[in-house]
């Protein structure tokens, strides 16, 4: 057993989080996660160049990692930094782009920007909900529905759009351009949109795409889970430096023994989430992939939001601001457990094994 | 990262198996998968196989009659004795006092008290917690006045868990009350039989006797008895908590614990029905579950870390809190799986009156009250927290 990052991911790591350190300080991240395009092109494609997005998928499909752990190690920075770039949508898109046998060079080089559009509006969380459908007319594939809250949606030039072709579940590719798009910003920051197809030509690159979908999915979902901890992390750093120099009563917030315990409380629970998405990280490939996927999206759902609420409160009025960074850590981790299944959704999923 | 085991650790945990299933008398497993307690004569009876094939002491160095475990290998160990429903090792002599003898005596002491823990001559149970001294450990006022070649010992222990089984207990007494309360402490052995000392028992709350009150009037203990110096007994007194709190977050119980819910939540039952089928007795499961799967690779975690560092490290005190938050968590679950049938008073707790029982009663109600002393005992949930806010955060 060893628990320290291989020579490889450590310093994937560190160039990455220096590279966070020094081009996504917090008033440049806030600067363009809250203004359209949501993101900024130019470094995102400096992060291009660093093989990050490589990083995310196998050497079978051009990349340079691919494992559980590769793509905790880069989202795990991306936590701590809250970077707002779209590289949830390029991980999802990169491991369907793969199974389906198509080509991830543009992708990984990150001269194309993918979404995947799975959840809908007004339906339940999960894949069994989706109606969009597709149907064939005499120059190939047309898309009809709606695609709700599609992460990166609003930057991506390609989107893979899961529909309903008759019994089978399967994933077209959408050229933006001949799609119907609202872009929009997220409260936490980033971008996402809502994809309208009416009559939309589409190209079906997977038939059966239902347990490939899933597969991109469990994938997001950990790499969220990474994202979650890396901001809990910085989020911790934040509050613990806080009550050591916050003064109130005539000495530091910090000495109050009610204050210390429920630190005490969330840095355990931190250890916790880190615990499980190291679990679900080394189970990626392996037959228990979904259901620990599930069980670490259901514990991380339930800690971010307690370290999110416990990071305002605990501040006080400081973390109610804009101004302090405390608040967008507090938003961003509320607002992952909405993002591809939320704690009790996951919960289920848990949950359904016992019956069996 | 790697989170499997080793191939020797895997052939270790193969080894542990075999013994298992060869040693383990059925008797005893049934027992203990029963939820019943054990008498002094079975926990013996394990103590002795265990010892016959040198796994008794699993924190002891080879050089005293130990094992000289490594930590992963200990987890290992326990993990699968867990599994089998093994009787647990009694911890008061290997596991508390063992550790001391062989850090702070002298050899004539490990000599004399060593070999008797492991062969099973002496039973030792802890004189630590005082009425007026519990979680404030070093307020205790149990005095050892020093008067020629002995001390004489005047005061009052509690909760002395299974102290009715012992004929020798360790103390913590006040040989000084000049400075700080830690420095005037002193640790001791005494021989349950000398005159003086009276051990009442104490009926605790689901109705069973396993903790006692030890009273010392006028007790005459020979110098030779005190562990290394007078007056530096607090030292000796953490390192025996912090050993006490390396396998407190008890994944085996808890392994065990789940497993049994998951059972019992899959009977049909005569309705036709299955509690499992309701997805809320589902939901609190699953968290717990989540929670227990979390725990297992923290436990690694610091594993692994204490097996680099040769000690446990102050993360320990998490595994406390939260180990025993997961188990009282399951006893919860047990306690609800069972509906109106859980309240009925087991027949042991009513005197051995079975015709006031249901015959297919369960313990599971005296087990989930019973339970709440994991979150107090072995150093309370708060004083782990205060322990981490110290060490962890540099509050």
């Amino acid at each position: 057993m060893d628990f320290q990052p291989s020579d490889d991911r450590r310093m994937l790591r560190d160039t990455l989080t220096r590279f966070l350190a020094d081009r996504y300080g917090f008033e440049h991240r806030n600067a363009v996660a809250y203004s359209e395009p949501y993101h900024d092109p130019g470094r995102w494609a400096e992060m291009a160049e660093l093989g990050v997005l490589h990083a995310l998928a196998p050497e079978e499909w051009g990349g340079i990692g691919g494992a559980g752990f590769d793509i905790a190690t880069v989202f795990e920075a991306l936590g701590r930094a809250l970077c707002p770039e779209p590289l949830l949508g390029a991980l999802m898109a990169a491991w369907i782009l793969g199974a389906a046998g198509a080509g991830l060079d543009s992708l990984l080089s990150g001269d194309t920007r993918y979404a995947l559009a799975v959840d809908e509006a007004g339906g339940a969380q999960g894949i069994e909900s989706i109606a969009t459908f597709a149907r064939r007319n005499d120059s190939g594939w047309v898309l009809n529905g709606r695609k709700s809250v599609v992460y990166g949606g609003g930057s991506a030039a390609r989107l893979l759009v899961a529909a309903r072709a008759g019994e089978a579940l399967g994933v077209f590719l959408v050229d933006s351009s001949d799609a119907e798009i609202t872009r929009y910003g997220m409260i936490d920051g980033g971008g996402a949109a809502e994809l309208y197809c009416d009559n939309t030509p589409a190209e079906r690159i997977v038939e059966n795409g239902e347990s490939i979908i899933r597969d991109a999915l469990d994938h997001g979902a950990l790499a969220l889970c990474a994202e979650a901890v890396g901001a809990m992390d910085a989020s911790a750093e934040l509050l613990l430096d806080y009550l050591k120099t916050r003064k109130q009563f005539g000495r530091a917030i910090g000495e109050f023994q009610v204050l210390q315990h429920r630190m005490v409380d969330l840095m355990t629970e931190i250890e916790q989430a880190r615990s499980i998405t190291v679990l679900a990280a080394s189970r990626m490939g392996s037959d228990g992939q979904s259901r620990t996927v599930s069980m670490a999206k259901s514990l991380i759902g339930r800690v971010a939001q307690q370290v999110a609420e416990e990071l305002i409160q605990m501040h006080g009025g400081i973390a109610m601001t804009w101004e302090y960074p405390a608040s967008h850590y507090a938003k961003r981790l509320v607002m992952i457990d909405h993002q591809l299944g939320d704690t009790d959704h996951h919960l289920t999923k848990v949950a359904a094994e016992y019956r069996g | 990262m790697d989170l499997n085991f080793t191939t020797a650790e895997i052939a270790f945990r193969d080894e542990v198996r075999r013994f298992l299933r060869d040693n383990l008398p059925a008797d005893l497993s049934d027992r203990v998968r029963s939820g019943a307690e054990l008498g002094k004569a079975e926990m013996e009876r394990w103590h002795a196989i265990l010892n016959a094939q040198g796994w008794l002491a699993v924190s002891w160095p080879v050089e005293f009659g130990g094992t000289g475990w490594g930590p992963v290998q200990r987890h290992i160990f326990e993990e699968e004795c867990c599994l089998a429903d093994a009787p647990r090792v009694v911890p008061f002599g290997l596991q508390m006092l063992g550790p001391v003898l062989i850090k702070f005596a002298t050899p004539a002491q490990q000599r004399e008290y060593l070999p008797r823990i492991l062969d099973g001559r002496d039973w030792w149970c802890q004189g630590y917690s005082e009425p007026g001294a519990g979680s404030d450990l070093a307020s205790l006022r149990t005095r050892a006045v020093r008067d020629g070649d002995t001390y004489v010992i005047n005061g009052q222990k509690t909760w002395t868990t299974l102290g009715q089984h012992a004929n020798r207990i360790f103390c913590l007494v006040r040989t000084a009350t000049e400075g700080k309360p830690q420095a005037g402490i002193s640790f001791i052995l005494v021989d349950l039989d000398t005159p003086g000392i009276e051990m009442r028992p104490i009926r605790l709350i689901e109705g069973g006797y396993e903790v006692n009150e030890v009273f010392f009037t006028d007790v005459r203990v020979p110098v030779s008895r005190l562990v290394g110096q007078e007056n530096q007994g607090w030292t000796i007194a953490k390192y025996l908590l912090s050993h006490e709190r390396t396998n407190i977050a008890g994944i085996g119980f808890s392994v065990q614990a789940f497993e049994q819910v998951k059972a019992l939540a899959r009977q049909v039952r005569a309705d036709g029905s299955r509690l499992v089928d309701d997805p809320l007795f589902a939901a609190r499961l699953a968290r717990i579950e989540i929670d227990l799967e979390a725990m297992k690779i923290t436990n690694l975690r610091m594993l692994v870390d204490a097996q680099k560092q040769g000690a446990p490290g102050a993360e320990a005190s998490m595994l406390k809190i939260k180990g025993t938050v997961i188990r009282q968590a399951l006893g919860d679950l047990a306690r609800r799986a069972l509906g109106p049938a859980a309240a009925p008073f087991p027949a042991e707790a009513l005197d051995g009156n079975a015709a006031l029982v249901p015959p297919d009663h369960a313990r599971n109600a005296m087990k989930y009250f019973n339970n709440r002393k994991l979150s107090i005992f072995g150093g309370s949930n708060e004083i782990q927290r205060n322990i981490l806010t110290k060490t962890k955060l540099g509050l």
